[in-house]
């Protein structure tokens, strides 16, 4: 009794065959190149993204070391300025100090100054005073009669 | 193209096909040489009329029909590597792109299918999608070969002969029955051998879908009258809708029992996951 619908083993396995080889050579020429090179498209994209994630993630910690660096710049001339400004303002009272010291020097001299002046102008006018006290003790103590006659002598002329 | 020769060129064209069909119908034909019955019987089994091999043995014409279809997508699969494979870009043509999706649909048919193993699979299904598609769509070509009993017969579809239905079917169980064994030893086994009857809802399925557009083409063809118009439909946009779908529904069929055998038992992906966590 034959196989029910003709079925030759022998053609089975021809056809097998021709399968076979068909199933490899496209396996060989064509699966595998083209998946290899969509394969390799891919690892350069994602190779391409993983630089592209590098360089923004380098780039945003140079950002935040940068943004770090201003801040205490920023700080470091907050001090200056705020050490300036005290400087300034001690030297500002500094010189006020010695003004008011100047100031009070100057009329400590001017005042010592107008004393011996005082002094100089008072002892002048005792010794002026005295001179005409001795002058007037001269004249009084001078005998009468010569200093009167003299006077009278001179109104007779 | 200006209005003028557009009407000039569908004025041609409807004289010529109206001088062809008159040409046809006053020939005439050699007769019908067979019945419907005889041609029928002979697309199914093959007893009549066969083919020649090279004379070393008379083989179905179906066998020469694989022969041509193999060698054809060798010959295109050698020149596409050696031409258009090397100038491969990464921003793709058009040519490139088609490639691309091909490769690309079987591929991940494979890998959603069968996540734990792949490889093997997606280049399977690749090779029989292919065949499949484009020996489908070989018939369309009625390429003419004689036969041992002096005739000529246009080389059918190689996959409406039940031998080649046959070859496909089993490879395919064969191929589930080696995921199987690779993914979960012989588990895969027990599992594969479940599905006893898949060599034969293959095969047959193949073999039946190929043969019934094999055969409401020959009914089409028998009959003069049939033969105007209708074949553009019947022939054309039949053959190239099963092409698809048989060609999709093999590899799918084959990428999912394939995944379910070879999916490893729940033991050894614990085991997988618990050494994974540990690294």
């Amino acid at each position: 009794m034959g196989i029910p619908l003709n079925v030759d083993w022998q053609q089975i396995l021809l056809h097998l065959f021709n399968f076979v080889i068909l199933a490899g050579g496209l396996w060989l020429l064509l699966y595998k190149p083209v998946k290899n090179f969509m394969a390799k498209r891919e690892a350069y994209y994602k190779d391409m993204d993983k630089t592209a994630s590098d360089k923004l993630a380098a780039a945003e910690a140079e950002q935040e070391k940068y943004s770090g660096l201003i801040a205490k710049a920023q700080d470091e001339a907050a001090e200056l300025k705020k050490k300036a400004m005290a400087d300034a303002d001690n030297a500002a009272k500094a010189h006020i100090a010695e003004a008011e010291q100047e100031k009070l020097r100057i009329i400590d001299d001017a005042r010592r100054a107008a004393q011996a002046e005082k002094n100089k102008v008072l002892q002048e006018t005792n010794a002026q005073i005295e001179e005409m006290v001795s002058a007037a003790v001269d004249k009084l103590l001078v005998p009468a009669g010569s200093a009167y006659d003299s006077f009278d002598d001179s109104g007779k002329e | 193209m200006s209005k003028r020769k557009r009407v000039v060129f569908i004025v041609v064209w409807v004289a010529l096909m109206a001088v062809i069909l008159v040409a046809a119908l006053l020939v005439g034909g050699t007769g019908e040489s067979e019945s419907i019955k005889v041609v029928m019987r002979d697309a199914v089994l093959h007893g009549t009329n066969k083919v020649s091999l090279f004379g070393l043995k008379d083989v179905n014409p179906a066998y020469i029909s694989s022969l041509v279809v193999c060698g054809v997508l060798l010959v295109a699969a050698a020149l596409i590597r050696i031409f258009a494979i090397p100038r491969f870009k990464m921003v793709p043509g058009k040519f490139q792109l088609v490639l691309e999706q091909l490769v690309g649909f079987f591929d991940n048919l494979a890998k959603t299918s069968s996540p734990h193993k792949n490889t093997f699979l997606g280049a399977y299904v690749f090779a029989a999608g292919v065949y499949i598609f484009v020996g489908t769509l070989f018939e369309l070509f009625g390429i003419q070969a004689p036969t041992t009993v002096g005739g000529t017969i246009s080389l059918p579809a190689p996959l409406s002969d039940i031998n080649a239905a046959i070859m496909l079917g089993c490879l395919s169980y064969l191929v589930i029955l080696s995921g199987g064994i690779a993914g979960a030893k012989i588990k895969g086994v027990g599992r594969t051998l479940k599905e006893f009857s898949l060599p034969i809802s293959m095969s047959f399925r193949l073999f039946g879908a190929l043969l019934s557009g094999l055969l409401v083409t020959e009914l089409v063809y028998y009959n003069i009258s049939l033969s105007f118009v209708l074949p553009v439909f019947v022939g054309i946009m039949f053959t190239l809708l099963h092409a698809l779908i048989q060609a999709y529904v093999l590899t799918m069929l084959t990428a999912m029992f394939y995944g379910e055998v070879s999916e490893p038992p729940i033991k050894a992906i614990k085991n997988r996951i618990s050494k994974s966590t540990n690294k």
